[in-house]
């Protein structure tokens, strides 16, 4: 059996994006023994994540002031279980971790939202930050041909990083409609930072050309995508590529608070003033109280890790930038609200669960998440659900049923290196 | 940039550039990553540890996340699952 | 209110509901089916599905072998998703005491028509690679099945459908007896005959039935093909006092149609929510990786939890109900609902209907639980 390594801290934080980051650094900025737990080979989150040899350079910062700050950085290690209050179980390349805390701030971000429609199965058919996570990891991609689709600000991110390391970008479709962008648009206009970014990509995707109410209709290819059917303004049209990128726009990493018993609405966590969730001495920060980008979880992150830090007035000041920013994660959800039109996008023998392969028409003759699970084996291959659940969500109006252990899968053995000392009585037997 | 390494994928040595997932070395190979349920081919979705289709047969191991690990020097690499 | 008089109303939509509501349906009782949840959501839901004869007594093996060859009747019919697999039973034997026992078992099947075969180590290592090595041997009983019963149950209901019988999902019973159904929002049923099928909350509806909630987990991998081929079960019982009140583990582990490997189980009485049990999973899951320690790298996805619904002599309640003759019971089938669900099924149609039962129903009577048992 694989050894355990065991640690404890005064506080615990699970994600080592730019929530994370704050919080872990402000937390260990008061004093506190802090560690940072991350799945990924490095820190970064999705938005930092190192490119292959170099920190990505808005994060160096970040880097320096957490390493000044002395906080434990444990990566590669998945936070797959809590077998009682106040410790978590994760699973490392090296064997399991079990971590003790006194205060614990998930930072656990966001993933992409995926629509299912005819090919979106086929090889190169990836999520938008699927891609540019790939290419981050060291994908070349120059010269390749990549139609960027879905929703969401992701979308030009996505597009211009891959321009910059030579894709071609022959379109971005964008699902929202060009009504519902220009309210974006102003609300951009009244934070200073936006604006600044804004302008840099608009130079950056210059020339590109830029669908609103544009989907992919069907993705096609022998071995690998080959050409995708877009609908733009109401007429199909064929391009030919080497990958689609296409998300829509991102849901919430709640799965961990669900299990810890936090409190959610609508799958999202609900924190108090200083981040706090329903569960005492948890907090939360970042993309799962709201998806609102990266300076809103950067200063959730720094409010979370002072309070957790027992610093909760320094965290005082800075309600007032969380509200302005909260107000800009409203606009986003608004404007990239998902039209109706794409739940006809999957024809009755498109895959919806690509895990247990399942079809569109097997899942339509149910009535809830649960029956569907039961009968098709719907959500029940080991993406749990995370891919396939916001899309029935979405499809069918269903929402899923409890969470339970362990929330991402892993080794056997990893489930039994826990033993609570209370428990050891005799082993008896019987049949199951 | 790092020292490219050198991994096999499907039996065919495959030069990575050095700090690259094992994800990258499939796609680069030209391989998928996993034969679905239904035997469909498939290859990384999300990138980011989340969907499984990455899953793949590393040092013998199988459903490992191609995309969460790093390609080490002389690792073997398996798709036909 | 005509449109809601039925013959037979069933209460609880899980195997033994379903497979009684197919049964009486196929009799051309006009049939109704509630359920509050979804079909196959309680136990059916959480079960190992394995169809299994049994001999811990006389009667235990009667209905389990009686219940295993109308499973195997069906077997041509079962649609695709019920994951049919005749992949058989292994009793897995540590040691000389144990191999004792796989004689005796061996004995006591062949005289009642029980095909077995006792494995030698040798063998046993052949046929299950993955054992621990040093096994004294075992006794493959290649007619035991297994199923996915949740598709087993909708199977059943759609067959009940299909001869005419209505299910109405979604609505809690809060009320059954002298012939009214009470759903929670005032709705009311009129029947002839009321079947409680609500497996461990039967007695939530007739609070004089003794049956208790035996909380069960169980764990799954992603999918291994080949790993295991048959149902692997210890006799390790042997060994631990009969009780039927401490809680305890046992290595038992099923081959999936899928490639999976479902691993169980666990009996605790006393627990009334279904959250995982840290301790007692770890003990189940420890005892596993003692009988196949190449368990301990595989990918596994979930762990879950199941009631059975249990009584004190591990009989089922098939029957009419003391006091209410119209009021039939179908529950109490603990960790054998799944196997028993159609033997239950055609019991209990006897009894309504005045047919001859191919095996003597008393054991199974609700009758025969002791007065201080049954209003304890
Ligand atoms: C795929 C993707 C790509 C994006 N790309 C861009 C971009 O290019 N530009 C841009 O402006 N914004 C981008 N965003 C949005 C950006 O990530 C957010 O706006 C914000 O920065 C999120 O910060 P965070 O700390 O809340 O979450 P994240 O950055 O998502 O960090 C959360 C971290 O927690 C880890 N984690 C989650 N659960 C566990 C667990 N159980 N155990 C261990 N670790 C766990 C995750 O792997 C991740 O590393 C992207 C988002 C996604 C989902
Ligand atoms: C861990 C575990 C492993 C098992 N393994 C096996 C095995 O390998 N082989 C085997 O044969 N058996 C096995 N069993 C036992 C088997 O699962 C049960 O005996 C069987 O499922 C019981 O079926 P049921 O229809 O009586 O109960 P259930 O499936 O629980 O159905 C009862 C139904 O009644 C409904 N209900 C309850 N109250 C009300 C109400 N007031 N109003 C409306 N509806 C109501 C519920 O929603 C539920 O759907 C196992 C059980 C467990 C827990
Ligand atoms: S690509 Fe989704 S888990 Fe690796």
């Amino acid at each position: 059996m694989s050894n355990i390594t065991r640690d404890q801290f005064d506080v615990l934080v699970v994600g080592g994006g730019p929530a994370g980051l704050a919080a872990a650094t402000c937390a260990a900025e008061c004093g506190r023994h802090v560690g940072v737990v991350d799945d990924n080979p490095a820190l970064g989150g999705q938005i930092w994540r190192g490119e292959v040899g170099k920190a990505a350079s808005e994060a160096v910062d970040w880097y320096a002031r957490l390493r000044a700050a002395g906080a434990n950085v444990l990566c590669g290690a998945r936070v797959f279980h809590q077998p009682e209050p106040e410790v978590l179980l994760a699973e490392a390349p090296d064997g399991p971790l079990e971590l003790k805390y006194k205060k614990l701030i998930l930072a656990t971000g966001a993933r992409e939202r995926f629509l299912p429609f005819p090919g979106w199965t086929l090889p190169n058919v990836m999520g938008a930050g699927g891609l540019q996570a790939l290419v981050k990891s060291g994908l070349p991609i120059a010269g390749k041909r990549v139609v960027v689709a879905g929703s969401g600000p992701l979308l030009l991110a996505v597009a211009a990083y891959l321009r910059q390391h030579g894709a071609e970008i022959p379109i971005i479709c964008e699902q929202a409609s060009w009504g519902s962008l220009v309210g974006f648009s102003l609300a951009l206009l009244r934070q200073p930072q936006k604006v600044r970014q804004g302008f840099a990509l608009r130079k950056q995707l210059a020339g590109i050309s830029f669908a609103a109410s544009s989907w992919p209709v069907s993705a096609r290819g022998e071995r690998a995508v080959e050409e995708v059917v877009i609908s733009q303004s109401g007429k199909n049209k064929t391009v030919p590529c080497d990958y689609l990128a296409c998300g829509f726009h991102l849901v919430p990493n709640s799965e961990l608070a669900a299990l810890l018993g936090c409190r959610l609405r609508d799958d999202l966590v609900q924190v108090d003033d200083y981040q706090q969730t329903s569960v005492a001495g948890i907090f939360c920060a970042g993309e799962p109280t709201g998806i609102g980008g990266l300076e809103l979880s950067l200063v959730e992150g720094r409010i979370a890790g002072l309070a957790a830090g027992g610093s909760a007035p320094a965290a005082k000041p800075l309600f007032a930038e969380r509200e302005k920013l909260r107000k800009f994660a409203r606009v986003l959800d608004r404007t990239f609200s998902l039209r109706a039109e794409l739940r006809g996008l999957p024809l009755p023998e498109t895959i919806v669960c690509r895990c247990e392969d399942v079809t569109c028409s097997r899942l339509a003759q149910h009535t809830s998440w649960r029956a569907a699970k039961l009968q098709t084996r719907c959500g029940m291959g080991p993406c749990q659900a995370r891919v396939c659940g916001p899309a029935t969500g979405f499809l069918f109006g269903w929402a899923q049923d409890s969470i339970r252990p362990p929330i991402f899968p892993t080794r056997f053995e990893n489930l039994i290196t826990f033993s609570p000392e209370a428990e050891r009585s005799e082993i008896t037997g019987g049949r199951g | 940039m790092p020292e490219p390494i050198t991994v096999t994928v499907n039996g065919t040595s495959l030069a990575v550039p050095g700090g690259a997932t094992v994800a990258v070395a499939i796609v680069l190979a030209g391989a998928a990553c996993r034969k679905s349920v239904t035997g469909e081919t498939r290859g990384p979705l999300c990138g980011m540890g989340i969907c499984y289709e990455c899953r793949a047969v590393i040092n013998g191991q199988l459903h490992c996340r191609s995309c969460q690990i790093i390609c080490q020097p002389g690792m073997e690499v398996r798709t036909d699952e | 209110m005509s449109g809601l008089t039925y013959d037979v109303v069933v209460v609880g939509a899980g195997i033994v509901g379903a497979a009684c509501a197919e049964e009486c349906a196929r009799q051309g009782l006009r049939v109704a089916i509630i359920d509050r949840d979804v079909i196959g959501g309680g136990a059916t839901a959480a079960g190992m599905g394995h169809i299994v004869v049994m001999d811990d007594s006389e009667a235990q093996f009667a209905l389990t072998r009686y219940s295993q060859q109308l499973w195997q009747q069906l077997r041509q019919e079962l649609p695709a998703d019920v994951e049919y697999e005749p992949c058989g039973t292994i009793w897995v034997a540590t040691d000389e005491e144990e191999m004792a026992e796989v004689r005796r078992k061996q004995n006591y099947y062949a005289q009642r028509g029980v095909p077995t075969e006792v494995l030698d180590p040798q063998t046993l290592e052949r046929l299950e690679p993955n054992l621990r090595k040093g096994m004294a041997g075992g006794l493959l009983v290649p007619e035991d099945v297994v199923l996915y019963p949740p598709c087993a149950a909708r199977f059943l209901i759609e067959r009940a459908q299909g001869a005419g019988a209505k299910l109405h999902l979604g609505s809690s019973v809060s009320q059954i007896g002298n012939g009214l159904v009470r759903l929670a929002d005032g709705t009311e049923f009129s029947a002839a005959a009321i079947i409680n099928a609500a497996g461990a909350w039967a007695s939530a509806l007739n609070p004089g039935v003794n049956v208790k909630k035996r909380k069960g987990h169980l764990a799954i991998t992603d999918r291994y093909p080949g790993f295991i081929r048959h149902q692997l079960v210890e006799l390790g019982y042997l060994k631990s006092a009969h009780s039927t009140s401490a809680d305890s583990v046992a290595f038992n582990v099923q081959p999936r149609k899928t490639g999976q490997i479902l691993v169980g189980s666990s009996r605790q009485y006393g627990a009334e929510h279904g959250e995982v049990d840290t301790g007692v999973l770890t003990r189940m899951l420890q005892r596993a990786q003692e009988y196949m320690p190449r368990l301990a790298e595989l990918s596994t996805i979930r762990v879950w939890t199941g009631f059975r619904a249990a009584t004190p002599d591990k009989l089922p309640l098939i029957g009419p109900c003391l006091g209410d003759p119209a009021l039939f019971l179908a529950t109490g089938h603990e960790g054998l609902g799944i196997t028993t669900s159609l033997a239950t099924a055609r019991l209990l149609v006897d009894q309504i209907a005045g047919r001859n039962p191919a095996i003597p129903i008393e054991p199974y009577l609700p009758s025969r639980v002791p007065a201080e048992h049954a209003y304890a």
